[in-house]
């Protein structure tokens, strides 16, 4: 029996941090205060507590590590935790991006703080649990209760639309998740257990592969999300309170690419050898089509929602096409992702901060009052449209490249993204930020303070130094990955000489 | 040392971006001149000891990344190609940073200008010292981003920043290519180093490779797909939209980007990757009829414009198709000995240029100069050495370097060569045309400044053959002095430009001058194989640099005659009977309005490209997301459930409670079905 380690660590501390803001009383200044710096020390140290855990984990094995196993709901379905190359950096990317989603929520979250910190810190524990969950209830529990607290921060301190928003997030998630619950189930009547090691060495027989992978799938295209199932994304983005779109496009996005490397590839791999035309299809669909639409967006933030889709298109794309630069992409695409799109957010949250408008029309010519801000937006900007030195580069250079390896076509269509998303990021700073600055109401904007230089530095240092040194997150996924390939590989190659045998 | 000399401008453009506001311009500008022309002196020593010595290597600098048999380092190589074009960058920067302390003088943002000229340097320095690819990628872009921060460097002008998203983005379109070459030599060849791929060409001679359910020749579709990139960065015909209107920047940016640097990236690809394209013959070919295409086109295009620095991009665009034409036609060293030269004489003539723009307190409509020659003597020289070199006037750089690709062209004695040969003739005659057209208008006849008349609507009678008007030909930075500036434009006279700015000049002019004499025999003639040492790569069936010695012997004579003709029609159209351009004109206004409106290029791609794409994201948006998907998924669901609910439960934020029931009942479903398994 193992005892509690540092996974339970990094999932109970948030909740310490939660149930110490609850126990404050009353809504004065200093209360509120209390809770801001509460939630920041609570996330920071979380986040120093993933670094140890990030120091204890050994890059050069494909096992999984620092496991924990607890007796829970019966003796199968247990409370066991572990972490491997997959899983590690994104629990790294939550625990980065959270002490910035408090400082964001600094000044701009005006009524029921407590509260509000206390649904972040919850937020944080339900995404951390995603990623260190062994056993496929816990997994599946933290991936649908994470919802609840992102439902209310949409839901309260959310934009005009936000029932609208919340009522649409409900309808997708909904249906996705009941069909992976019945998924889940049905693996447990096979395969006799829900242990996550022990099912990625089970055989599934061919045809039940073909219904779980599609249960699954339904499960985690929506969370990606894929093309059609997006249209969610852009309403929750501009209806959350900036912190809310940092995390929903951060770490919740991410939530779908980890499953699908999770559970659809290892577990089924000859549906996801079926189905990798589908996907491609969806995500170079995903790619064209929503950059397309991205351009003509007349909403700062539906605007970068909308590039989250098509990036997230590369991932999907970038996984299915079953090589190691296509893997490994992905997942780094992942984490540049969370990084570039995280920061983006933020700093659509400073201007929004200081017009409460997401209007591009109602900007213009910031640069002239703003030139720190200009720079900020400029260089995540140019990671946003993936230019060589900016970690954006790596994913999406890799996933072409794996797709291309895998199939010229699509590869083809998705590198004019390329195109499209220098199109439609470069007019949204030339309509933001350039220009003369003619407005009346912005007259008087400031420049960044200091709390938001600070909240900057980190990101952009973290997106240059990444674009040029990829080797510590890449070097993380490369064993797991070839792993994963061999395992695929194997169980393709057992299918395909049954069949040459059946012959 | 080339640790020096790549990251030199590196450090100038960390100290002038951090800290240019704390520094101040001038500290900024000292900096980066300062170490730019270290590493310009180290470029030169390095030139000399590479070229006429044995110092090639290759230099590691650090990792960058490896994923399964991709392997990418950040790394020099260096052997005698990319120590000419250290020389030509560095040198033609350093020029220029020290001319635009002259030249910007007035702009309150110097410190960004300086940082970004540095940028780019960095950046440009970076793709021609790369020993693979994806390095290559990286200053390839990095150039594109430097290159759009400068075309917007008057960020107030919207014609400026519409002019820096064009570029950025066409020049995107030709990268969609490049990415696509990466990947096709990636799986031909295992690895992106120039090292692990040239060696292994010519096993792949015969290799086939599906794209797009295409079975192609390899080596063919991958140049094909690199050449796409090279074609975008360096403007050539169907990617050329963005050069002309890239002018928008400030007149040293065009000299050192879109003239003298950047813009030749392209050129330098193919020469680099010659080994490939060796191999490829029909990819040679199109680069040759592009070639030939784009020093025709641009040409004809030239004849005919208005803004001084107009005309001069034209005028590169048309020379970089010279270029292509003698790397088609395998005459790599030809191509490149063009580049070396004009590197020189077309920086000078902007700078020049620039001087005269200066000189007319930013004006850069020729309609409104003439006579200047009294005014600024010493620009004037300059620019008549410029167009001297340009035109190939004899024993200038120009006269070796691009009748040797004149001479290349007809040596080849294929169908594309005969055509680049045409092409490039009738374009060495428009070249002196509008060379001299420019310079006539500029420097003779009669002055058209002055009397006040400054606002467009004053000089119609002065529009001898302006049909049509720019609106947005003048370079200036709208806003700072602007006013200060034009107040009292009416009453001034043309001034020469202070020294920093004429030190540049004359230094270019020398290079002008010299480069062809002294250099072309290293680079096209009997020191030819000392001096590449293999850097560039020919078959050994591939004579094209002996044949060109064994022409018939019209054929050398052929472009000095063509330049002759041109300063004559020029001579005659503009300073003895002036009123013949007008006449020619009205005579033929649909050719006329053809040409100045270049060929409608730029109306032709926003019918068929911008529009569509925004008409079809609209739609998408509003009739795909909104209609179709929401309006089936979603919303019609939720209309329906609304429905129910309304009538059934009123809770107020019901929705989060709904779900948070429905999973409850999920776990709840799961525990049961597992007790119900165990109870067995």
């Amino acid at each position: 029996m193992l005892g509690f380690g540092i996974l339970s660590g990094l999932l109970v501390l948030p909740l310490v941090g939660a149930a110490f803001i609850l126990t404050l009383r009353g809504d004065s200044e200093a209360t509120r205060s209390n809770a801001r710096w509460a939630a920041l020390a609570t996330t920071i140290a979380t986040f120093l507590l993933s670094l140890v855990a990030w120091s204890r984990f050994d890059t050069a094995t494909a096992s999984f590590q620092l496991v924990e196993s607890h007796v829970w709901l019966t003796e199968t379905i247990r409370f066991k935790l572990g972490v491997d190359g997959f899983s590690m950096p994104l629990i790294l990317l939550t625990t980065f991006l959270m002490p910035f989603c408090i400082l964001a929520s600094w000044e701009s979250i005006g009524h029921r703080v407590k509260e509000y910190f206390v649904a972040f810190l919850v937020l944080e524990t339900t995404m951390i649990g995603v990623f260190c969950a062994l056993d496929l209830v816990l997994f599946y529990l933290f991936f649908e209760a994470g919802l609840i607290p992102m439902f209310l921060i949409i839901g309260i301190w959310g934009g005009k639309r936000r029932i609208y928003a919340s009522f649409k997030f409900f309808l997708y998630t909904l249906l996705g998740s009941v069909l992976m619950l019945l998924a889940i189930m049905a693996m447990y009547w096979q395969a006799g257990t829900t242990d996550i090691p022990t099912l990625l060495a089970f055989k599934f027989a061919s045809n039940l592969q073909t219904w779980l992978w599609l249960a699954f799938f339904a499960s985690f295209a929506v969370k990606m999300p894929m093309w059609p199932v997006h249209t969610w994304l852009p309403d929750a983005h501009v209806e959350a309170p900036t912190a809310g779109s940092v995390i929903l496009a951060g770490v919740l996005l991410k939530m779908g690419g980890y499953g699908f490397i999770r559970v659809s590839l290892p577990m089924f791999p000859e549906a996801s050898e079926y189905f990798a035309p589908l996907v491609f299809a969806l995500s170079v669909i995903a790619i064209v089509y929503t950059s397309l639409v991205a351009l003509m967006q007349e909403d700062i933030k539906k605007l970068i929602a909308y590039s989250s889709v098509a990036h997230m298109g590369f991932v999907t794309m970038g996984l299915f096409s079953m090589n190691e630069q296509g893997i490994q992409g992905a997942m780094f695409t992942m984490i540049s992702h969370g990084l570039i799109s995280g920061a983006l957010f933020l700093s659509v949250g400073v201007i929004y901060d200081r017009m409460h408008t997401r209007e591009i029309k109602a900007y213009g010519g910031l640069v002239n009052r703003m030139p720190m801000y200009a720079v900020v937006f400029l260089i995540l900007t140019m990671a946003n449209v993936a230019l060589p030195g900016t970690s954006g580069f790596i994913g999406e250079f890799l996933t072409l490249m794996g797709a291309f390896r895998s199939n010229t076509w699509v590869a083809f269509f998705a590198t004019s993204g390329v195109i499209l998303s220098a199109a439609y990021a470069l007019w949204l700073y030339r309509r933001v930020v350039y220009g003369e600055l003619d407005k009346p109401a912005l007259q008087t904007i400031t420049d960044l303070n200091r709390r938001e230089i600070i909240t900057f530095a980190p990101l952009i240092l973290l997106i240059i130094y990444y674009g040029v040194q990829p080797g510590p997150i890449l070097d993380a996924f490369a064993v797991p990955t070839e792993s994963l390939l061999n395992n695929v590989q194997a169980a393709l190659a057992t299918v395909k000489t049954a069949a040459a045998a059946a012959h | 040392m080339y640790h020096a000399i790549v990251f030199l401008p590196l450090v100038g453009f960390l100290i002038a971006g951090l800290f240019g506001r704390m520094l101040g311009p001038r500290p900024s500008e000292i900096i980066t001149t300062g170490l730019l022309f270290v590493a310009a002196v180290l470029s030169w020593v390095s030139f000399i000891q590479v070229g006429f010595g044995d110092g090639a290597t290759r230099i590691q600098v650090a990792h960058w990344m490896s994923v399964g048999d991709l392997q990418v380092d950040w790394a020099f190589r260096i052997d005698t190609l990319t120590a000419m074009m250290l020389v030509v960058v560095n040198t033609v920067s350093a020029l220029v940073h020290l001319y635009s302390i002259g030249y910007m003088h007035e702009d309150p943002h110097r410190s960004r200008f300086f940082a970004y000229l540095s940028l780019f340097t960095f950046t440009m320095l970076m793709l021609v010292t790369a020993d693979n690819l994806v390095q290559m990628f990286f200053g390839w872009e990095g150039v594109g981003l430097a290159s759009y921060l400068l075309i917007g460097f008057w960020y107030q002008k919207d014609s400026a920043n519409a002019a820096a998203m064009k570029a950025f983005i066409v020049n995107r379109v030709g990268d969609f290519g490049f990415l696509l070459g990466i990947f096709t030599v990636f799986v031909l060849f295992n690895g992106v180093t120039f090292d692990a791929i040239f060696p292994r060409v010519a096993e792949l001679a015969n290799a086939n490779f599906t794209f797009l359910g295409i079975e192609w020749h390899a080596l063919t579709i991958a140049c094909l797909l690199l050449f796409m990139g090279a074609m975008g960065k360096s403007a050539q015909f169907l990617l050329h939209t963005w050069l002309p209107d890239a002018m928008e920047g400030p007149t040293p940016v065009s000299a050192l980007i879109h003239a003298a640097t950047m813009v030749t990236a392209g050129v330098f690809m193919v020469a680099r990757l010659s080994p490939i394209f060796e191999y490829a013959p029909a990819a040679l070919a199109v680069v040759t009829v592009i070639g030939g295409i784009t020093a025709f086109f641009a040409a004809t295009v030239g004849l005919v414009q208005n803004d001084i620095k107009r005309v001069i991009a034209y005028s590169t665009c048309s020379q970089l198709g010279y270029m292509f034409v003698a790397l088609g036609v395998g005459a790599y060293s030809a191509g490149v000995f063009h580049l070396f030269t004009h590197a020189f004489f077309k920086a000078l003539l902007f700078l020049g240029a620039g001087s005269v723009i200066h000189a007319m307190h930013h004006e850069q409509d020729m309609r409104h100069m003439g006579a200047l020659r009294r005014y600024i003597p010493l620009t004037m020289a300059m620019m008549l050495i410029g167009n001297l070199a340009l035109t190939g006037f004899p024993f200038t750089a120009g006269y070796y370097s691009k009748d040797a690709i004149i001479e290349a062209a007809y040596a080849a004695h294929s169908t594309a060569g005969s055509f680049a040969f045409l092409a490039t003739v009738v374009a060495a005659f428009m070249t002196s045309f509008y060379s001299w057209r420019l310079f006539f208008l500029t420097f003779e006849g009669t002055a058209r400044w002055g009397h006040g008349h400054h606002g467009h609507a004053v000089h119609a009678p002065h529009d001898h053959e302006g049909v049509e008007h720019d609106d947005h030909s003048r370079d200036v930075e709208p806003a700072h002095h602007a006013q200060h500036e034009h107040g009292h434009h009416g009453d001034h006279t043309p001034h020469e430009s202070p020294l920093v700015m004429l030190l540049p000049l004359i230094v270019l002019a020398i290079g002008a001058v010299v480069a062809g004499v002294v250099f072309h025999d290293a680079f096209i003639g009997e020191g030819y194989q000392e001096f590449w040492k293999g850097a560039l790569f020919t078959r050994p069936e591939n004579h094209i640099l002996e044949e060109m010695h064994h022409l018939p012997g019209w054929v050398p004579w052929l472009p000095t005659v063509m330049m002759a003709l041109g300063f004559v029609l020029a001579y005659y159209m503009y300073i003895v009977d002036a009123k013949q351009p007008a006449k020619l004109a009205a005579d033929h206004p649909i050719l006329y309005r053809f040409l100045l409106n270049k060929w409608y290029f730029d109306e032709l791609y926003d019918a068929i490209f911008v529009r569509p794409a925004m008409a079809i994201g609209r739609f998408f948006w509003r009739t795909g997301d909104q209609r179709i998907i929401d309006g089936l998924g979603p919303d019609g669901i939720s209309a329906r459930v609304m429905d129910v609910t309304r009538g059934v439960v009123r809770v107020q934020t019901g929705y989060v409670y709904h779900y948070a029931f429905a999973m409850l009942i999920g776990v709840a479903a799961l525990v049961t079905f597992y007790l119900f398994r165990g109870a067995r």
